[in-house]
């Protein structure tokens, strides 16, 4: 990836956490991997302002406590969080889900290959995308004021 | 791309417009290129019933009449445009620019190379984002393959 950051994945099943990180770890992506097992988990790493923010959230839909469509809709409309480009992972194919999550903005929509090779293939190409992309600054403020204030000073 | 839908390159530079184009080419990359110079003609082209809704919006920021910030707000917050995925191209490493970009929710932010051959290749980058991260979605349904679900009619 493009910086340093943490990856996160919020993911509730063990087993497909640990194939992710195995196929980080194949492509030499070096980036660590904070890891939630369900949408409130995510929320409350995110919150935390001691907790370094992620680059990019990988995100599966199905999990307990707050499935990842609920993660997105408080995720953003939240003005901190909401710039965190989000990439679902998931095995749902369902249509309805897609649409949902490309209303809130994903950064892209990808069925888990069931082939870990293909797998892999997946992910090498998030990372391309994610190291040849920008990302925004998770630290810095954004308020309305500040734009205003800037086209003002440029007139 | 994932689909025979057209890309929306909204630019107001007609050399750069020429440079997406020949990249896109140079890439055997099929998909038609619809070129609108700024936001106000972008959201014309969207809201026309009768135009196909494109796969992918590559986006200039610094335009005339309507830049790339302000079209930002109005598509994410229109329940029908919000869903195309929208990728920043340009030349500005402005952090104002990026932060203004991911707040309104973009699939990406590139800075235009200005070597042509680099440029080929991020376009390249681009062009496997959409194709092949999607390539496991829907297999066989083939009217299923953008965010908007085929729903409206081509």
């Amino acid at each position: 990836m493009r910086d340093s950051k943490p990856i996160m994945l919020v993911e509730d099943d063990t087993v497909d956490a640990m194939t992710v990180k195995r196929a980080l770890k194949d492509l030499k992506v070096t980036n660590p991997l904070v890891r939630a097992g369900n949408g409130e988990e995510a929320l409350t790493y995110l919150r935390d302002d001691n907790n370094v923010k992620p680059c990019v959230i990988l995100l599966d839909l199905n999990m307990p406590k707050m499935n990842g469509i609920e993660f997105l809709k408080v995720a953003k409309a939240d003005e901190k969080l909401r710039r965190i480009p989000a990439i679902v992972l998931t095995t749902s194919k369902d249509d309805q889900d897609r649409i949902q999550t490309f209303q809130f903005n994903v950064a892209g929509f990808i069925v888990k290959p069931v082939d870990y090779i293909k797998f892999v293939e997946a992910m090498k190409i998030i990372n391309l995308y994610w190291t040849l992309s920008e990302l925004p600054n998770s630290e810095q403020e954004s308020t309305n004021a500040n734009v205003q204030t800037d086209t003002a000073c440029r007139r | 791309m994932r689909t025979s839908k057209p890309i929306l390159l909204v630019e107001d530079d007609n050399i750069d417009a020429m440079t997406v184009k020949r990249a896109l080419k140079e890439l055997n990359i099929t998909n038609p290129l619809v070129h609108q110079i700024n936001g106000e003609e972008a959201l014309k082209y969207l809201r026309a019933d009768n135009n196909h809704r494109p796969c992918v919006i590559l986006l200039d920021l610094n335009m005339p009449k309507m830049n790339g910030i302000e079209f930002l707000k109005v598509a994410k917050a229109d329940t029908e445009l919000r869903q195309i995925p929208v990728i920043v191209l340009t030349t500005s490493k402005d952090e104002h620019d990026k932060l203004e970009s991911f707040q309104s929710s973009v699939a990406g932010y590139i800075v235009k190379p200005t070597d042509y051959k680099k440029f080929v290749e991020a376009i390249r980058t681009l062009d496997f984002k959409r194709t092949a991260l999607q390539q496991h979605i829907n297999h066989g349904r083939q009217k299923m393959q953008n965010p908007d679900g085929g729903r409206r009619p081509a």
